[in-house]
């Protein structure tokens, strides 16, 4: 890598670092509007907490200090991923959303990576099939799931795949009751995730069909391609060889812009699959009115989109050198 | 007045505008004409669609009139989306002039700060700002426009980047024009045709994001709301799932049919941009 890349990457560390101080400061400010005493708030759960444990915890986030002392605290606790604790699992708030992160990864990850392929596929045969059936049926079901809520879809695709057709499960992420070992608990794994992961991605499937598309049919009506064609190449290798690679590029970059959206989208999906994941982690915290767990939410999902930007800007900039890196 | 011949010309979007059009009325002056409370017990709970004629779509889980409640909450989509979307178009359009007309750390400063709201999850956010100022029409409002100024910004930027160069400007700033109204009088209204379109498409998906906290039970605790009636029967979808059905496609005939007015104002504003679509 050259010099010029390190330092690319390292103004990137640089910016998501800044990012994720001023969302802490932004919490450390929320907190204390939170409806409460901060203590209290900091405590887990407003109202029955007992005396001597606040009078520790006003101590240990310096309560009684003046504001910027506070915050100084706060911030440098987050720092070493001190989040105070949870009333109700009397836990420490970090160690309960670390508990619950790999099942969010898994079910982000995984309608990541359907709906990019999904939509990809889709917005070709669409291009493909311009102006004929197939296009007019992906475009008019892309505008569909564009404006369907995503928790009705998932509840929807819950009730006819899972209630109606019982196919699936729509319930958690493994069965209850069996210890699965091996093989047998990935595929139990597996099933559970169908219904959560495509409902969440079908909204990003609509987006990427329509961007690809739109992407293909401009591309193909460039003079490279004209070319292609002329030399008297095979349509078909014109499409995969010369339209197809240049017209990925806008919708992989958006896909890598979007896919923190996702994490806002798993509250939702969470929810409604009762997926064990930090999304539902925060639909509980809403639940028990635990604003300080929500925060905590709110803040690791916030750190997880700098980072994954910061992945996918590190791999243009090594996949396509012809990305500006002045930026 | 093209603009508005072409858009009549172009049927898909005229099905959105009467789709959208008959929602409007319905929010409007839907609660004087249908006579009924959609909080109060009228029925046997879980009346099924199509069985009384007095209450058509049937009753929810507490007996309460299902297409009263679908009718105010139509009012308090319609409502949410306009005017978050309003106040979103009030923050977004003078920090993304400010941006592109002056350029430089104005600039930089401007846009550091756009770029921090659109990293954080957006819809992570409106749940923590809903959460914190208790859920209420004006906590939810204020928090979908806190999440959806971001775009009005980078748009408003760009157009002015570009703009500014241009003849007129500069014949104006010869003029000595105060820069306000060169912003005002000389910018914007060129601006104005992709923040419309970008505009109709904004209150579409504040509507979905008002849906989405009321089934997460952020909705305003005095107002009937269609996100509310899905939340409130996701426990009794084996039972009666017309009950979470039924509000669900209200709300996607109301985004659908926003998308496709969005779609056609594009077509008629930008006619050069769009010029590939299908006709």
């Amino acid at each position: 890598m050259s010099v010029q890349t390190l330092l690319y990457i390292g103004g990137r560390l640089v910016k998501g670092a800044a990012v994720l101080l001023v969302i802490a400061i932004f919490n450390f400010f929320l907190i204390r509007m939170a409806p409460g005493d901060p203590a209290q708030v900091l405590a887990g759960e407003a109202g029955a907490t007992d005396a001597i444990f606040l009078q520790q915890l006003r101590e240990q986030f310096g309560l009684d200090q003046p504001l910027y002392y506070q915050l100084w605290i706060y911030v440098s606790n987050l720092m070493q991923f001190d989040m105070g604790i949870t009333y109700r699992q009397q836990m420490p708030v970090f160690d309960l959303i670390m508990e619950r992160m790999p099942a969010t990864l898994l079910l982000t990850g995984a309608a990541f990576f359907l709906s990019l392929l999904l939509g990809i596929l889709a917005g070709v045969v669409a291009a493909a099939k311009h102006r004929r059936w197939p296009d007019s049926v992906i475009t008019v079901a892309a505008l569909i799931f564009y404006a369907t809520p995503l928790f009705w879809l998932a509840m929807m695709a819950a009730l006819f795949f899972s209630v109606y057709l019982e196919w699936l499960p729509s319930f958690g992420m493994q069965t209850v009751g069996e210890n699965l070992t091996g093989w047998q608990k990935i595929s139990d794994i597996g099933l559970h995730l169908i219904l959560p992961a495509s409902t969440l991605g079908l909204f990003f499937t609509a987006v990427y069909a329509r961007m690809t598309r739109t992407s293909m049919i401009e591309t193909s009506r460039l003079d490279f391609v004209k070319t292609a064609k002329a030399k008297g190449m095979k349509p078909s290798r014109v499409t995969t060889h010369h339209v197809l690679r240049n017209a990925l590029l806008p919708v992989v970059t958006l896909a890598g812009l979007q896919a923190g959206q996702l994490i806002g989208g798993a509250v939702l999906t969470e929810t409604v699959f009762a997926w064990p994941g930090i999304g539902r982690l925060m639909f509980e915290a809403l639940f028990q009115r635990d604003y300080n767990l929500l925060l905590g939410v709110f803040f690791v999902s916030s750190a997880m989109v700098v980072l994954f930007n910061l992945i996918t800007d590190v791999i243009y900039c090594v996949v396509d050198p012809r990305i500006e890196l002045s930026k | 007045m093209n603009v508005i011949k072409s858009l009549t010309q172009n049927k898909v979007a005229m099905v959105g505008f009467g789709i959208l059009f008959m929602f409007v009325v319905i929010a409007l002056f839907g609660p004087y004409l249908y006579d009924g409370s959609p909080w109060r017990m009228v029925q046997r709970p879980f009346l099924p669609p199509f069985q009384n004629s007095n209450y058509i779509l049937g009753t929810d889980t507490l007996g309460r009139d299902v297409l009263a409640g679908l009718i105010y909450g139509a009012r308090i989509s319609l409502l949410v989306g306009l005017v978050s979307t309003t106040i979103a178009l009030l923050i977004g359009i003078p920090l993304g002039a400010y941006a592109g007309y002056y350029g430089g750390w104005v600039d930089e400063l401007l846009m550091r700060f756009t770029e921090i709201f659109q990293t954080v999850p957006s819809f992570a956010l409106a749940v923590v700002l809903v959460a914190i100022f208790e859920p209420s029409v004006y906590s939810i409002t204020g928090a979908i426009a806190i999440v959806s100024w971001p775009p009005v910004a980078r748009l408003v930027r760009g157009e002015f980047l570009s703009l500014r160069g241009q003849e007129y400007v500069l014949a104006a700033k010869l003029n000595g024009q105060s820069n306000r109204n060169i912003i005002m009088r000389e910018i914007l209204p060129n601006s104005l045709s992709p923040i419309i379109v970008l505009a109709s498409l904004m209150v579409a998906s504040a509507i979905l994001l008002e849906s989405s906290l009321s089934f997460l039970g952020l909705g305003d605790p005095e107002i009937m709301s269609w996100g509310y009636m899905i939340g409130a029967a996701k426990t009794v979808i084996r039972q009666a799932w017309w009950l979470s059905f039924i509000p669900g496609v209200a709300i996607a005939i109301t985004v659908l049919s926003l998308n496709l007015l969005g779609e056609g104002l594009n077509e008629a504003l930008n006619p050069k941009l769009s010029g590939n679509r299908e006709s």
